[in-house]
C-alpha cells in the first residue's frame, strides 16, 4: 500500500515536472538560437534598423517593421474590441434579465472557439471586399480588415473577464449607489466599472497579449510585407506571420535566415511573458482591495 | 381613526419573492421626526420590508408586492414613481459600511454628482455640513482627498451616513446600521441616530434589543412575515401585548 502511494506521488511529481522542462527547454532553445543570432546581427541594428528583409539579397534585420505591423493590428483588434466588449459586460451585468443572460453569455463564448482561420477566411473574403466597397484604396491584404476581425475575435475574451470583474463588485457597493438614487447608468459607469477596473485591465492585457500572439489570421489576412507604418490600409507583416513563412519557406536549416525566427520568436515571447506578468501582478494587487 | 399625517404608511402590504409569501398583510404608521426600530428572528422579515420602503428590492428576479406604502400619503409603488427620485428622499444606510471606492470627499458628495451639481463651493460646503453631522469632520478634514477605504470601520459607517445626508433625505432607512461595528463604534453610531432624529425620520433594523431600547421611539416586532406588534418602544418593552414578543425581547428564542 505504502509502495502504490509512493509509485501515485511519483508520477503526480513527474506530470508536474516534465511540463516545466518542458517550458525551461522551449526557452532555452529560443534563447540559444538567438545568441547564435545576435554573433552574427548586432542587437542594437535588430532594435534600431527600420528595415527587415532577411530573406533578400540586401539584407537588413531591423525588428521594427515586424513589431509595428503586429502593434497596428493589435491596436485596431483592442479597439474594437474593447468598446464592444465593455458595453457586452455591462449590458449583460446591470441590464440583461438573468434569462437572458444566461443564454446569451454562452453564446458568446463559442465565438471563442471558431478556429482562427476561419476568421482568417472571414477577413479577407468578406470583411476586406466590404471595406472596400467604400474605402477604394484599400489593399487586399491589410491590417485594418485583419484588426478588426481579430477584435471580434477577442470580444468573448474581455466581455467575459470584464463582466466576471464587476459581477465580483461586491453587492453592497451597487446597492449604495442605487440608494443613494443613482440611476443603473450612473451606477455602471461611475461605480462598478471604477471599482471593477483592475480586472477589466487585466481582461485587457490577456486581450492584447492573444492579439499580439495571433498568427494564422494575420497571416491570412494582412499580408507578408514588413513594413514600417501606422497606415491600415496597406500589407504589413507582423512577427507571427514572419515565422509561419520561414517556418513553411525553403530556407535551409541552421542559416543565419533561419535563425531569425528564433529572434522573433524571443521577441514575441518578450512581449507576450510581460503582459501576462503585468496582468499577474495586477491581479495579486488588487485582489483583496475587498474582503 | 387618527386624523394625525404620517410619514411613512404601509397598507395591506404584501410581498413575495417568488413563491415564499415574505410579507403578510402589513399595516403600519410611521410617525415624522421619530424612529422606528423593526426588531424579530432573522428572516421574519424585517430586513424586506425596510427595503421595500425604497423600492431596494425591485432589483430581486422574482420579487413583487401588493398594497400600498405611501411616503408622505404618495404611493412609492405608484406609476408615476421614479425610483431614483424616490431615494433621494429616502436615503438608506447598509449592514456593512460600503465606501465606494473613491476619496472621502468623492463619496460625501456623490449623491450631488449624480445629480449633476458641479459648483464646487456647494460641494464643499455640503460635504462639511454632512461631515460635521456625522461628527467626522474633525477626524477626516485634512485627509478629504485620501480614499475612504483607509478609515476605520466606524467611520466609513459614519461616511456612509454623511454621504446619504448629503442629499438631503427625510427619511433615512437602516438595515443593521452597527452589526459589524465594535462598542464603541456603535455607541458613535446610536448617538448620532439621536441626534439626527431631531430632523429626519429614521427606520432601523436592529437584532440588538438594547439598541431598539435606546434608540427608538417605537418598535415593530415581525414574525414569520407578520407584524406581530407595532408600539412605543417603552410600552413594548415593558408590557409587551403578545407572548411571542415577550419572548423574544426577553431572549427566550430568536
Amino acid at each position: 500500500m505504502r509502495v502504490q502511494e509512493k509509485i501515485i506521488e511519483g508520477l503526480l511529481w513527474l506530470s508536474a515536472v516534465i511540463t516545466i522542462l518542458v517550458t525551461v527547454g522551449i526557452i532555452w532553445v529560443l534563447l540559444s538560437e538567438s545568441l547564435t543570432f545576435f554573433e552574427e546581427v548586432s542587437i542594437v541594428d535588430f532594435l534600431t534598423d527600420t528595415q527587415w528583409t532577411p530573406l533578400f539579397a540586401d539584407k537588413h534585420f531591423g525588428i521594427l517593421p515586424l513589431v509595428a505591423g503586429t502593434m497596428l493590428t493589435t491596436a485596431i483588434a483592442i479597439a474594437v474590441a474593447l468598446p464592444i466588449g465593455l458595453t457586452i459586460a455591462i449590458y449583460l451585468n446591470t441590464y440583461a434579465p438573468p434569462a437572458f443572460r444566461a443564454t446569451i453569455k454562452p453564446m458568446l463564448e463559442i465565438l471563442a472557439t471558431i478556429p482562427t482561420v476561419v476568421y482568417g477566411f472571414f477577413a479577407l473574403t468578406v470583411v476586406t471586399p466590404f471595406l472596400q466597397s467604400f474605402i477604394p484604396n484599400l489593399a487586399g491584404f491589410n491590417s485594418l480588415s485583419a484588426g478588426m476581425v481579430m477584435g471580434i475575435m477577442i470580444i468573448p475574451m474581455i466581455s467575459s473577464l470584464s463582466e466576471d470583474a464587476i459581477s465580483a463588485v461586491p453587492k453592497s457597493l451597487r446597492e449604495g449607489a442605487y440608494g443613494m438614487g443613482a440611476t443603473k447608468f450612473q451606477t455602471a459607469f461611475g461605480v462598478l466599472v471604477p471599482a471593477a477596473s483592475s480586472g477589466i485591465l487585466v481582461s485587457i492585457i490577456l486581450a492584447i497579449s492573444r492579439a499580439v500572439g495571433e498568427t494564422m489570421l494575420v497571416a491570412i489576412a494582412a499580408g507578408q510585407q514588413p513594413r514600417l507604418t501606422a497606415n491600415p490600409l496597406v500589407p504589413i507583416e507582423t512577427i507571427t506571420t514572419y515565422i509561419v513563412q520561414v517556418s513553411l519557406g525553403d530556407v535551409p536549416h541552421g542559416s543565419l535566415e533561419y535563425r531569425t525566427i528564433f529572434a522573433a520568436g524571443l521577441t514575441l515571447f518578450v512581449f507576450t511573458f510581460t503582459l501576462n506578468n503585468i496582468s499577474f501582478w495586477i491581479r495579486k494587487k488588487y485582489q483583496e482591495k475587498y474582503d | 381613526m387618527s386624523k394625525k399625517n404620517y410619514k411613512l404608511e404601509a397598507k395591506s402590504l404584501n410581498a413575495y419573492y417568488g413563491n415564499f409569501h415574505a410579507l403578510k398583510d402589513i399595516n403600519i404608521a410611521m410617525e415624522e421626526k421619530a424612529v422606528t426600530a423593526f426588531i424579530g428572528p432573522s428572516g421574519c422579515g424585517k430586513s424586506t420590508f425596510l427595503r421595500t420602503l425604497n423600492r431596494m428590492n425591485d432589483y430581486i428576479d422574482g420579487f413583487r408586492v401588493e398594497g400600498e406604502i405611501l411616503l408622505d400619503n404618495r404611493d412609492i409603488y405608484g406609476k408615476d414613481v421614479r425610483v431614483d427620485e424616490l431615494r433621494k428622499e429616502v436615503g438608506m444606510v447598509f449592514q456593512k459600511p460600503n465606501p465606494f471606492p473613491k476619496t472621502i470627499f468623492e463619496n460625501v458628495v456623490y449623491g450631488l454628482r449624480i445629480q449633476g451639481i458641479k459648483d464646487k463651493r456647494v460641494l464643499a460646503e455640503t460635504a462639511e455640513t454632512s461631515l460635521r453631522q456625522t461628527a467626522l469632520w474633525d477626524e477626516v478634514k485634512d485627509k478629504l482627498d485620501k480614499s475612504a477605504l483607509a478609515l476605520s470601520g466606524g467611520q466609513q459607517q459614519r461616511l456612509c451616513i454623511a454621504r446619504a445626508l448629503a442629499i438631503s433625505p427625510s427619511v433615512i432607512l437602516m438595515d443593521e446600521p452597527t452589526s459589524a461595528l465594535d462598542p464603541i463604534s456603535t455607541a458613535k453610531i446610536e448617538e448620532l441616530i439621536y441626534e439626527l432624529k431631531k430632523d429626519y425620520t429614521i427606520v432601523i433594523v436592529t437584532h440588538n434589543m438594547q439598541q431598539a431600547g435606546r434608540v427608538s421611539d417605537q418598535t415593530a416586532f415581525f414574525y414569520m412575515g407578520e407584524l406581530v406588534e407595532f408600539s412605543k418602544t417603552k410600552i413594548m418593552f415593558t408590557s409587551p401585548k403578545h407572548e411571542r414578543t415577550q419572548n423574544y425581547i426577553t431572549g427566550r428564542f430568536g
